[in-house]
Formats: C-alpha cells, sequence, structure tokens
C-alpha cells in the first residue's frame, strides 16, 4: 500500500514537533545544522522502476539504510505517469502535510508541468535539496561532415530544416538545449527541425545509421559510441570540463549555455521548519557519506549538491529559463 | 573459430556451481513474474538492481537474463488457458491457444508453446552468438521509413483476423487505433484525447486493453450465458501430450517463427510483437488446415510463440553489440551494465569477455532449464480448466483486476479496464472480433510515428518509402500479401473458365 493513515505515534510526533515550532518561535532560532534526520523516511519516485528518478530513490534509499542515517524503515514507492505531474499532484494534495517524505524531482518534471499544463507545480512544494546533474553532449554521426561544433552551427543557420536533430520527447531536456542554441546563434526556434525518440535507444539507433544530421542526449548515454568513434561528439553543456572527458563546453566554443540535467528532492507543502530541516539534515548527511560518493562515480552522475533555500533560488530560476524556451519553440503559449 | 572458442569459455563460466543457481533462480522467477499480468521481467529485474549493487556483476547478469527468458515463457500460459496475455507479445498466442484449450487441447497447446520457445530460442541464441555483428549492420540501415514500411507489412496481418465481417473487423482495426491516440503525443508533446485527465496523458497501457478485451469481455460474456446452460468443457480430449499429428504440424512453425523472430527482434525498433503477428498470419497462409484458424490451429501458437522468444533472444543484439536497448527489459539491463560500470557496445566484447560469453553460454542453459521446469507443469496447469466456470471466470476477474492494478497502482486503470471490458462483451455480443482492435492499438501509434518522424527528417518528401531500397521491398511485399490472394482467385477462375471454353 503506497498510502499510509498517520497513526497516533506520527500525530504525537506532529504535536511534539508544534510543540517545538511555538519554544523555536519565542526563543532564538535554532541552526540548521543542529537538526537530526528524521526517524523514518518515504521516498516517492513519480516515475516507473527503472528510470533515472527510480534509481535515484532506490540508491538513496540504501545509503540511508545502511549508513543508519535514518535509523526506522526507509520506503520507496512509484507514482507514474505524465512526466512526475501525477506524483507532484499526489504530493501537494493527499500527502499535504506529511514529514516524513520527499519526492524525487528534476528538470525533466520542470519541463513536463508547463506542457502538461499541470495544475500544480513545484512552486507549491517544500524544496529540499539538488543531488545530481547529467550533462548533455551534442554528437553528430561518425561520418558526417560536421567535423566542429562551428561547421554544424553553420549549416543549422544557413538552413535550420535541413538539420535534424534527434533528441528524447518533445519539451524535454534534449529539445531545450537545442531550443536555447538557436535562440543563441540567432535561429528561429520555431524554425527547428527536431526529430522526439522515445527512450535513448531508438535515438541512438538513428544516429548509428546516419538517418540524422545531429543529436542530443545526456552524456552517459552515449559515452560508449562516443570512445569507440562510431559517434563525433562536438560539444557538452556542462559549466566547466566535466572531469575525464575531453570535450569541449559550449561556453568554450563562445556559446554561453550550461544545461544540467538535475535531480532533486522536495517535500510536501505544509511541513513544519524542524520538520525541512531534518530532512535537509538526512540529505546532507547522505551527501556527505562515501557510500553516495562511490554510487555517484559508478553511474556517472556529477554532485550537484545546494540544499535549502539556495536550492528553492535555484528552482526558482530553472523555472523561468524553461518555460520562456518551451515559450519559444511554441510548446507553450 | 574464435567464437567457438570463447563460447566454450562462456560454457565453464555459466557451468560453475554458482552460476548455475543464479540462472535457476532468474528462470524461475521469469516464469512466475511473466504469468501474471502486468509484473513483467522489466519490472523484476529494476527491483533486483538495487539489491545487486556491489555483488558479482556476471551472476547478476546470467539472472537477469533468466528472468528476461523466463517470462517470454510465463506469458504464454495464461494466454492459452485463461484467454488472459500475460504481456503484449502473448495476445496472439491466446487467439488460437485458448481456443485449443476449449477443445480439449490445452495441454499440446501449453506443450507446443514451451517446446517452441525453446527450439526458437535456442536457434536465436546461435544467431545471437555466431551472427551478432552482421546482423547489427542490416539493423542500423533501418531508418523512419523502413520502420514505417515494416507497419504497413505487418498491418496486413489483420486480414486474417478480420473475421466474417469486413465491416465489423475494421470496426474493431479503427477502434484500437483511436485508443492509441490517447495520451501525448510523442512528436509535438501535445495531449490527445485524454479528457483532461493527467493519468491519461501516458496513454492506455496495451496490456489494459488486451486484458480488458480478452478476459473481462469474456468472464462477462461466459457470465450472461451461464444462465442458458454452460457449455460443456472438457480439460483433455485424448492425450495430453501433442501427439503425432500436432508434432508435424508444429515444428515447420516453430523453425519459421524462429527465422521470422530473431531479425525483427535485433531491429532497434522492431519489438517482440510485430514478429508474433506476421508469424501468425504467414502460418495461417502456409496451413494446410486454413479452416482450423479461428478454431484452435496448433500452428497459430507454435509459430508466434516460437517468434516471441526467438526476438528476446534478438533483442540482445543491439543491446549488447551497440548499447541500443530496444524494450523495457533491455533497458533496465542497460542501467545495470552501467552500475556495475560496464559500457555495453563495441568495446564490452573486448574488454569483458567473461561476462559476455558467460551470459550467452547461461541462455543456452536457461533455456533448458525452462523447459525442463515447464513441461511437466503443463499436466497441473491443464487441471485448471475443470474449474467450474463460474469459479474459473471469478478467478480470471480476479487475476487480470490485480495485473493491471499492479501495473502503476492506479484506480483509473482500474476504471479504464472495466470500461474496456463492457466493450469487449459488447463486442462479443454483436460478433464483433477483438484482435484487430489490440492490432490497432500497438501498430497504430508506432506507424504514426515513424511516419512523421519519416516526414520530418524528408522535410516532406513522400517519395523517401518508395525510393529507399528496403522500405520499397516492404511496402511491395505487403501489397503482394493484400492483394495476392484476390489475385489468385481471380487468376484460378481465368484458368477454370479457359478450360471450360477449351472443352
Amino acid at each position: 500500500m503506497r498510502m499510509t493513515v498517520p497513526g497516533r505515534c506520527s500525530r504525537f510526533v506532529a504535536v511534539l514537533g508544534m510543540a517545538f515550532l511555538a519554544v523555536a518561535a519565542i526563543g532564538p532560532l535554532a541552526p540548521a545544522q543542529e537538526a537530526t534526520p528524521p526517524d523514518s523516511l518515504r521516498i516517492m519516485a513519480p516515475a516507473s522502476p527503472g528510470g533515472g528518478w527510480d534509481q535515484t530513490a532506490r540508491f538513496a534509499q540504501a545509503v540511508f539504510r545502511e549508513t543508519g542515517i535514518i535509523p526506522g524503515s526507509v520506503e520507496v514507492f512509484n507514482v507514474p505517469g505524465a512526466g512526475g505531474t501525477i506524483g507532484l499532484a499526489r504530493l501537494v494534495s493527499t500527502e499535504r502535510g506529511a514529514g516524513d517524505l520527499v519526492m524525487i524531482s528534476g528538470l525533466v518534471m520542470v519541463g513536463a508541468i508547463l506542457t502538461n499544463r499541470s495544475a500544480v507545480t513545484l512552486a507549491q512544494t517544500t524544496p529540499i535539496a539538488r543531488l545530481t546533474a547529467e550533462y548533455e553532449v551534442i554528437a553528430v554521426p561518425a561520418d558526417s561532415p560536421f567535423q566542429t561544433m562551428d561547421d554544424l552551427i553553420e549549416a543549422f543557420k544557413a538552413n535550420p530544416g535541413a538539420v535534424s536533430w534527434a533528441g528524447g520527447s518533445a519539451g524535454g531536456v534534449d529539445h531545450i538545449l537545442v531550443g536555447l542554441l538557436a535562440k543563441e546563434i540567432g535561429v528561429a526556434p520555431e524554425d527547428i527541425n527536431y526529430i522526439p525518440f522515445s527512450g535513448g535507444g531508438e535515438a541512438l539507433a538513428a544516429m548509428l545509421g546516419g538517418h540524422v544530421a545531429a543529436g542530443v542526449t545526456g552524456y552517459g548515454e552515449w559515452a560508449g559510441q562516443i570512445e569507440a568513434g562510431n559517434l563525433r561528439a562536438l560539444a557538452v553543456s556542462a559549466g566547466e570540463r566535466i572531469p575525464g572527458v575531453d570535450i569541449p563546453t559550449l561556453k568554450e566554443l563562445g556559446i554561453n549555455i550550461e544545461v544540467a540535467n538535475w535531480r532533486g528532492v522536495v517535500a510536501p507543502p505544509g511541513i513544519t521548519a524542524q520538520e525541512r530541516d531534518a530532512l535537509i539534515a538526512a540529505f546532507d548527511q547522505l551527501h556527505d557519506s562515501a557510500r553516495w560518493q562511490e554510487i555517484l562515480a559508478a553511474n556517472n552522475w556529477n554532485d550537484f549538491y545546494l540544499s535549502g533555500d539556495d536550492f528553492a533560488d535555484y528552482l526558482a530560476q530553472e523555472n523561468a529559463r524553461v518555460e520562456q524556451v518551451l515559450r519559444d519553440i511554441g510548446l507553450v503559449e | 573459430m574464435d567464437t567457438l572458442k570463447l563460447l566454450w569459455d562462456g560454457f565453464a563460466v555459466a557451468f560453475s556451481l554458482k552460476n548455475m543457481l543464479w540462472a535457476l533462480a532468474g528462470v524461475t522467477l521469469g516464469t512466475m513474474v511473466g504469468i501474471l499480468p502486468g509484473i513483467g521481467p522489466a519490472l523484476t529485474v529494476a527491483l533486483l538492481l538495487p539489491v545487486t549493487f556491489g555483488r558479482d556483476p556476471v551472476g547478476s547478469f546470467i539472472m537477469f537474463a533468466g528472468i528476461y527468458y523466463g517470462g517470454m515463457y510465463g506469458g504464454s500460459t495464461t494466454a492459452i488457458l485463461l484467454n488472459t496475455p500475460g504481456e503484449s507479445a502473448s495476445i496472439i498466442t491466446a487467439l488460437e491457444g485458448n481456443l485449443m484449450a476449449r477443445r480439449g487441447r490445452g495441454g499440446a497447446a501449453l506443450a507446443t508453446a514451451a517446446i517452441g520457445s525453446f527450439v526458437a530460442g535456442t536457434l536465436a541464441t546461435a544467431g545471437l552468438t555466431f551472427l551478432a555483428p552482421a546482423l547489427v549492420r542490416v539493423a542500423l540501415r533501418f531508418g523512419p521509413a523502413e520502420y514505417f514500411a515494416l507497419m504497413v507489412l505487418a498491418f496486413t496481418t489483420v486480414t486474417s483476423l478480420l473475421g466474417g465481417s469486413l465491416v465489423k473487423g475494421l470496426t474493431s482495426l479503427l477502434f484500437g487505433m483511436a485508443l492509441g491516440l490517447v495520451g501525448i503525443d510523442l512528436q509535438t508533446g501535445q495531449a490527445r484525447y485524454t479528457l483532461g485527465m493527467l493519468e491519461m496523458l501516458d496513454g492506455i497501457d496495451v496490456v489494459i486493453v488486451a486484458v480488458g478485451l480478452f478476459a473481462v469481455g469474456e468472464a462477462l460474456y461466459a457470465a450472461s450465458q451461464l444462465a442458458r446452460g454452460a457449455p460443456e468443457v472438457v480439460a483433455v480430449r485424448g492425450s495430453i501430450w501433442m501427439n503425432r499429428e500436432e508434432w508435424r504440424r508444429s515444428w515447420p512453425a516453430w523453425i519459421r517463427g524462429g527465422l521470422l523472430g530473431f531479425p525483427l527482434g535485433a531491429l532497434p525498433a522492431g519489438g517482440a510483437e510485430i514478429p508474433t503477428f506476421l508469424s501468425y498470419s504467414l502460418e495461417r497462409r502456409l496451413s494446410r488446415h486454413r479452416d482450423e484458424f479461428g478454431r484452435g490451429a496448433i500452428e497459430g501458437v507454435a509459430g508466434p510463440e516460437a517468434a516471441n522468444n526467438a526476438a528476446a533472444a534478438g533483442v540482445l543484439v543491439p543491446l549488447l553489440t551497440l548499447g541500443i536497448p530496444t524494450s523495457a527489459t533491455a533497458a533496465i539491463m542497460l542501467a545495470a551494465f552501467q552500475q556495475f560500470g560496464l559500457q555495453p557496445g563495441p568495446l564490452l566484447f573486448q574488454n569483458n569477455p567473461e561476462l559476455v560469453w558467460g551470459m550467452i553460454a547461461s541462455l543456452y542453459l536457461g533455456n533448458a532449464m525452462l523447459l525442463v521446469l515447464n513441461l511437466p507443469l503443463v499436466g497441473l496447469w491443464v487441471r485448471l480448466l475443470t474449474v467450474p466456470q463460474p469459479l474459473l471466470y471469478g478467478g480470471i476477474l480476479v487475476f487480470a483486476t490485480l495485473g493491471v492494478y499492479s501495473l502503476s497502482n492506479s484506480l483509473v486503470d482500474l476504471m479504464t479496464l472495466l470500461v474496456i471490458g463492457l466493450v469487449g462483451f459488447a463486442m462479443r455480443r454483436m460478433d464483433v472480433p477483438v484482435a484487430p482492435a489490440v492490432i490497432g492499438l500497438i501498430l497504430g501509434p508506432l506507424a504514426e510515428q515513424q511516419l512523421r518522424r519519416a516526414l520530418a527528417i524528408s522535410q516532406g518528401d513522400f517519395t523517401v518509402f518508395f525510393t529507399r531500397p528496403i522500405s520499397a521491398t516492404l511496402l511491395a511485399l505487403a501489397l503482394i500479401a493484400l492483394a495476392g490472394p484476390a489475385l489468385a482467385r481471380i487468376v484460378a477462375a481465368r484458368r477454370r473458365k479457359s478450360r471450360v471454353a477449351a472443352m
């Protein structure tokens, strides 16, 4: 069962929490570092098992359990559908005020909220922490005439329709990057010939078969093909070079774009400041653990940690930026 | 004979006691999840993935591969006995398989499915061993235009499923295609026919429609007929095993199914359903017992079941050689490779020969284990049919509901199942065939996306479908499949006439 009826015990904790709040309101504010992680935690993966959000949830669960950061139970459950907006709707409605719950979120959800015209948004949640990032790579088939990013941009400027771009779903991170690129170099975003593929596999097959001119995806997905020389990487969307990866960043090439496909966690609205601090403390400790760093390395996830108010500010900025791009591409009115 | 040497080393890895236990665990688990509609191998591997972190990658992959193959075996059992396909690749199996079960040949249907899966699975694993690099070069030549042409060819299968009335058959097909339109349009990101419900944005799952139309519709129809006296169901008529005639009719279908399933499964956007459609229509055309199709023809079970298992092996070709996942399970296995720090693709065979060849060898082993595991169970399974009808259909409803709920724990899914079940009931009452609807639902959206992709890449130029050789060939085959029987009839009629004239 996914729904847990708040028992007498958690109600007691809630009362205790409110009492604390009252004390905190009168007395001097306790610094956040002193908060201790909650006794138990539920993690919602707003997607089917197997995807990036689900894996993030399950690895966090493993670390919380193994290290004992959270002494009690740590449960992962999936609420899949509609780019995560079904899970989000659950979080802000029926789970409102649940202090023992976080939901995995990310840039993909920011886009899905806008394109699905979701009634609820991330602004209604309580941001906890940003965890990981994967950077995008722009690549061409090995026998492509485009040797450098400049070659590709020149062709793209000359005849945008003739440069077909393979990537993930319409309005997703890959599409957003192509939209930002078009804007930056002065191509009308509505002229982009973007071909959405479901999942990284189909797009990769189209690239290897030379059926499209260029492609965009998370660097990790195509890393093997790039190393083997079957694809030629022209640029990555990171702010600085990805450690151990010899591909120029867009910024190095004079294109002022940085896109990180980030993932993080948010909590339901209406939780107390203590509950929020406890959740932030839990993820602070998770981030500091050696086990988490090991998992990041094994999965090729970049550490992108930011918590509390800083993360809330970042979220607001990302939302504004994504909304503008999706408007330019014509996916959001 | 480098490959043989490597395969030999692989068998040395697979036959270690530890890895054989991993394989046994995998195939057993896979068979069990394959039987339940909803829970499939993809979900199972995803849930096991974090548990295997930091453990032995070879053993883990041997288990994952076992789950994958086992799931394909399990899916046919409920399709044949309960008319409830466990996976979308066993929908076609349900058509003739369930009819056979009602004629008392359920044991033979289960046996031909199990042995056919073994034969085709082994054949396809051999293909994976020796032909993978060559096959993958051909597969990559398939772009959106070629896929669209392949879908058109697969659509011609419908002609053998339309039943007595063309109008009724096409209505069913269009109903399925209309259901396929529900959800976010992949090409533009816009929602279509979602009735403003978030839950509808991802479309309607094929499993819900198949289970609704087949199992729920069937159960409701049976309930409505009970008052008029239940039709007699004979669990076993004649031998429980396949008789000599059934063997003779099965084995060519197994081979053809395997030959069709493996290369189509290896296509990066192929999947396991399309080969089952094509195999069914091929068997029907070639069969000397064409009149038995629609009443329970064994070729109609043997061919598609062989095809879906061969396709399962085919899926491993792009996964291992290119790192391209072409099914949900393959996508999760790719995530598993990455978790173990392995990069599937051209370098995997060089860098990790022990893992790759150990896994391939374990596929031969797993196939044999599945046969040993499944054949003795046939006798047990067919007893299900001796359960009194009201209880049996009640059980099917519970089973179908549980399976669909397990898809994403969604109440909306259950409501959808009920509505589609009622539609399925109405279709049976009015004698409208349900199979074309399922084919329309699977092929419709795929064909639409590939058509639009092909046209976007060519910037609106329709000639790409005819100027590209593979696409043109496939379209020509589709034309022959459609017009062939009609032409043959005309030619035969002419000949008869001229013979009459000559007399």
